[in-house]
């Protein structure tokens, strides 16, 4: 035709809208800003480097474009029309409006005798272990809802632990965790882990983290059975423990109101916060790492920018049990109450969701499946999942996480993780500093105040110091004060250099006006007289 | 209210019979891979560990000859060809992919100081310490026609006879003119049996001469009067000449920059050129710790091989001053002379021992037919393994060179000889008057002077 159509207003902002919304993505996709190239002088590392940035560039508007154009399905919603509530719909509600293999997924199992039980699910969301406190074992397929495999261990079960896939599972019992394969065979018992109340798994690092009844934290290689640390936390028992999935440090809560956060490598924790006062009940952290929620019985629920540490919100809940789904949700119990959280924008946590369990019922676990729009609960008298629209990841990338693998993938993940798994040096607060080149510290040049201090320290040490009693006249007093002189000597000669160094002269009284020549206004002020 | 969940059919996720290859489903979202940074810093360490542990260069070598092997040439037709001539006057032609010799072309009296093959490789020019020079018409007959017994192949089509022994001979690639260099620079023609013009600049022996790849006039040599000088044959004279502290024995072009060439010094190191601006060197490629014999460029132009009189092979990048691989055997004894074949995936070695020996240009290359996915898989890691260079761990591994002791010890010694020579010199200038003492980067401290 040729003819130049005008641009529907409409269809115009459309359009910006849709090249802003690609910019946001191919900035996230391009992990962190570009580097300042101008300043370099180096024009051969200057040209590589450009190459390399174009090369990012590139890369990351192809993932964009794939992520906006190839993702197979959309994620979950819910979204209310008018002056409706999110909060106030109920599950029966929910289940009324979603499709037909939706409805079958939320579930209540009543198991009165073996409870209270706690939950776990592999990374991929695919199977669920179940353990009850009296023994109970049960892992299942949430797949196809079968039943794998359930036994009876006969002793208490505190917490339950996948291992890097469904084949292998940990159970904390009564006095050791054990280790058990899908058929619920015995492999091993941990004993070196004492009486573990808590268990984590580390999966890209395939370190299995216990805490104890001691306080006492510790990680063991699954794949070598290495023992690879052991700390003594010193803040008592806590079964409050979690691990941050973005740079896999250990978060625990103990019963003085602080979370620590600790890394295998060092004995001393990371980072210790005070965050209630009070017992912590619950610790949580977000996929990206930078969100912890916390709880205590001082009944509040804190969320906390890790990167500042500081609290970005306060909700005044109880809460048992918290925990992050992979969009970002909170869901916290109390009672037989379990409520959903979401970010209503500015890390400002409104409630989203509402399900009340049956009175009498205490929940003490709520655990999201990845993958899903569905929250597990963990109560006393069996276990349920609910729906959560909006919770879940929506599309799986088949070489991370495959909620639908084959045994064969299984297999071939398994030989890939091994290959691939990472030291006990790489648990680090900041994941993204390996390859990085540290800034250089300033060499910090002492005042001459410091020296000064140190060398008045140096004397007095020097001269507290008792000197022995010796025979034959060797402990004559004339003898000892000039021993003792010597030591103050050598006390301070070292630093006398430092301090000669500075340019000052610590023995010598500051005479003004011995060497610069003072204003005229000032050298009536100076004892010898300036001529 | 809206309403919807996740809800992933089984069917959709999966392949439909067992026949089909598994469904792959991709998302990028960084926040799905934690710990991105130490996941492929722990693949760049694995991959330089099996880099190290899968280096196997030696491929095998190839015995004949019954005296040191002197020189070689390739033929730019047939890949796997290499003629090679030895101190005993003996010229081989090698299948390099049977490891086998062809055909043998004898006539050489003493010594074959040079080959050469024409452009279209219809002939072999070689000359030799006997004062001829000898072209061989279609000298891959045997080759081609694989029925006939290994022998003498032919009888040369022309004999020429010149009144000083040879070095070195090279063919011009555009036209039917070879030089030859030995007491003079001769320039001849394939049908004349006297040079067409003739060359001198001094008296010294010249040792080697390289046409330039892009300017077909241009040709370089270098002399025993430490001199490398550059000629053009439509002048009368030569053109240029640059004098440096030791001679050169081996000066090869770079056919893909081909304003610059690389020296093979009797000082150890090779120096790189411009050969627009003769009055310091480019790069100075350090390493051997003895004289380097031969340098010959990979096609591509990126990086060269070396050959020394301290019986170790070096590849070095066209612009890296150290050596990016050593190879060396136990029985490979001082090297000559070096190729590498025109696809650039093996050099080719001759040496004192009568041998030929054929390695890979990479050393943990796999060989053979590479699938799409293996050959991706390798490029991952090699980028990674770039990405992560740089951090002490990776460096050690990929650095880490085994040596024989002697050339370990020879390499320390001249470590010491030249931080030694360092330490001195900066302790004159700090003894003497400030400015009077000027400091010369080595890329200009063996140069002397260039003369036009």
């Amino acid at each position: 035709m040729g003819i130049a159509t005008e641009e529907d207003p409409k269809e115009m902002k459309n359009h910006q809208n849709s090249v802003d919304e690609m910019e946001m993505k191919v900035v996230r996709f391009s992990r962190g800003k570009a580097a300042n190239l101008s300043a370099l002088r180096d024009k051969k590392l200057k040209g590589q480097l450009t190459g390399k940035e174009k090369l990012i560039g590139i890369s990351a508007k192809a993932a964009a474009q794939a992520e906006k154009w190839f993702l197979p399905i959309e994620g979950g919603y819910l979204e209310p029309e008018g002056l409706e509530k999110t909060y106030r719909y109920t599950q029966e509600q929910i289940r009324g409006d979603v499709d037909i293999s939706s409805k079958r997924k939320p579930f209540d199992m009543i198991l009165p005798e073996l409870g209270p039980y706690t939950l776990e699910y592999t990374s991929n969301g695919r199977y669920m272990i179940v353990g009850g406190r009296k023994g109970h074992i049960g892992m299942m397929d949430m797949l196809s809802m079968n039943l794998i495999k359930e036994f009876q261990v006969r002793e208490t079960v505190r917490d339950v632990a996948f291992l890097h896939n469904e084949q292998l599972f940990a159970v904390a019992q009564k006095k050791y965790p054990y280790i058990y394969n899908h058929h619920g065979t015995e492999i091993h018992c941990l004993k070196e882990h004492g009486k573990a109340l808590k268990l984590q798994f580390l999966d890209k690092h395939f370190l299995l983290a216990s805490i104890n009844s001691f306080g006492q934290l510790h990680y063991q290689d699954m794949s070598t059975g290495e023992m690879i640390a052991n700390h003594r936390t010193g803040l008592g028992h806590t079964d409050v423990m979690r691990v941050n999935p973005y740079n896999a440090v250990i978060g625990l809560g103990h019963a003085d109101g602080k979370v620590t956060m600790w890394k295998p490598t060092s004995v001393k924790p990371l980072v210790t916060m005070l965050c209630h006062n009070g017992h912590v009940t619950a610790v949580a952290f977000e996929r990206g790492g930078h969100l912890m929620a916390t709880a205590g019985l001082d009944k509040k629920i804190k969320i906390w920018d890790l990167r500042k540490y500081e609290v970005v919100h306060t909700h005044a809940a109880r809460a048992e049990s918290l925990d992050f789904s992979q969009k970002g949700l909170l869901a916290a119990s109390d009672g037989s109450l379990v409520e959903i959280y979401r970010d209503a924008g500015g890390h400002d946590y409104k409630v989203y969701l509402k399900h009340r369990m049956v009175k009498g019922y205490q929940v003490g676990k709520v655990l999201f499946r990845p993958y899903e729009d569905i929250c597990s609960i963990g109560h006393s008298t069996g276990f349920s999942s609910i729906l959560v629209p909006g919770s879940g990841e929506a599309n799986f990338d088949t070489f991370v996480e495959n909620p639908v693998e084959t045994a064969k993938q299984r297999r071939e993940r398994e030989v890939h993780a091994l290959l691939n798994k990472l030291q006990p040096e790489t648990v680090m607060l900041n994941p993204n500093m390996i390859g990085n080149v540290r800034q250089p510290k300033k060499k910090e040049n002492k005042t001459k105040k410091e020296v000064e201090e140190e060398i008045e320290d140096a004397v007095e040490a020097a001269k507290s110091t008792k000197v022995k009693n010796k025979t034959k006249g060797r402990s004559k007093p004339s003898k000892r004060a000039k021993k003792k002189e010597e030591e103050v000597l050598r006390a301070k000669r070292p630093l006398l250099d430092q301090y000669n160094e500075i340019g000052g002269h610590p023995d010598k009284k500051q005479r003004v006006g011995d060497k610069a020549e003072l204003p005229k206004a000032l050298q009536r002020f100076a004892k010898n007289k300036q001529s | 209210m809206r309403v919807k969940v996740i809800s992933r059919s089984t069917d959709d996720f999966t392949r439909e019979r067992s026949q089909d290859l598994q469904k792959v489903f991709r998302n990028y979202d960084p926040a799905l891979r934690s710990q991105e940074k130490a996941v492929e810093y722990t693949r760049a360490l694995n991959a330089a560990k099996l880099e190290k542990i899968f280096a196997r260069p030696f491929i095998g070598a190839m015995d004949g000859h019954i005296d040191a092997v002197s020189c070689m040439a390739k033929n730019s037709n047939y890949v796997k060809a290499m003629f090679s001539g030895s101190m005993d006057g003996d010229i081989r032609l090698w299948d390099i992919a049977a490891r086998k010799t062809v055909c043998q072309f004898p006539g050489h009296q003493g010594a074959v100081r040079g080959l050469a093959t024409s452009t279209d490789g219809d002939l072999l020019i070689s000359c030799g310490v006997d004062c001829t020079v000898r072209l061989w018409k279609d000298p891959m007959r045997k080759m081609m026609d694989t029925n006939d017994a290994i022998g003498d192949a032919s009888q040369p089509s022309a004999v020429y006879t010149w009144k000083h022994a040879f070095w070195g001979v090279d063919h011009q690639w555009d036209r039917n003119v070879f030089a030859t260099v030995g007491a003079q620079v001769d320039i001849w023609d394939h049908n004349r049996s006297e040079p067409i013009n003739t060359f001198e600049w001094g008296k010294d022996t010249v040792l080697s001469v390289r046409f330039n790849p892009g300017e077909p006039d241009v040709l370089l040599t270098s002399s025993s009067d430490r001199s490398l000088t550059l000629f053009d044959l439509r002048m009368s004279s030569p053109a240029r000449k640059l004098i440096m502290k030791t001679r050169c024995n081996s000066v090869c072009w770079n056919p893909r920059e081909p304003m610059n060439f690389t020296a093979a010094n009797e000082d150890t190191n090779c120096y790189s050129f411009d050969a627009r601006k003769l009055n310091e060197a480019k790069v100075v490629h350090k390493g051997h710790v003895s004289a380097v014999m031969d340098v010959d460029y990979n096609p591509t132009g990126r990086e060269f091989v070396t050959g020394s009189y301290d019986r170790t092979v070096r590849i070095f990048n066209y612009n890296g001053d150290h050596s990016r691989e050593i190879y060396h055997t136990k029985r490979m004894q001082r090297v000559f002379c070096v190729k590498y074949t025109y696809d650039g995936t093996y050099l080719v070695s001759g040496s004192d021992d009568t041998n030929l020996r054929l390695w890979k240009s990479k050393a943990s290359e796999q060989l053979g037919v590479i699938l799409p996915r293996e050959r991706k898989k390798q490029e991952y890691l090699d980028a990674v393994k770039a990405r992560y260079n740089h951090l002490p761990e990776i460096r050690r591994i990929d650095k880490h060179k085994h040596l024989p002791k002697p050339i370990y010890k020879a390499g320390k010694i001249r470590r010491a000889m030249i931080e030694a020579e360092s330490r001195k010199e900066e302790r004159r200038r700090a003894h003497s008057a400030p400015g009077s003492r000027t400091m010369q980067p080595f890329r200009k401290r063996r140069l002397i002077t260039e003369v036009e």
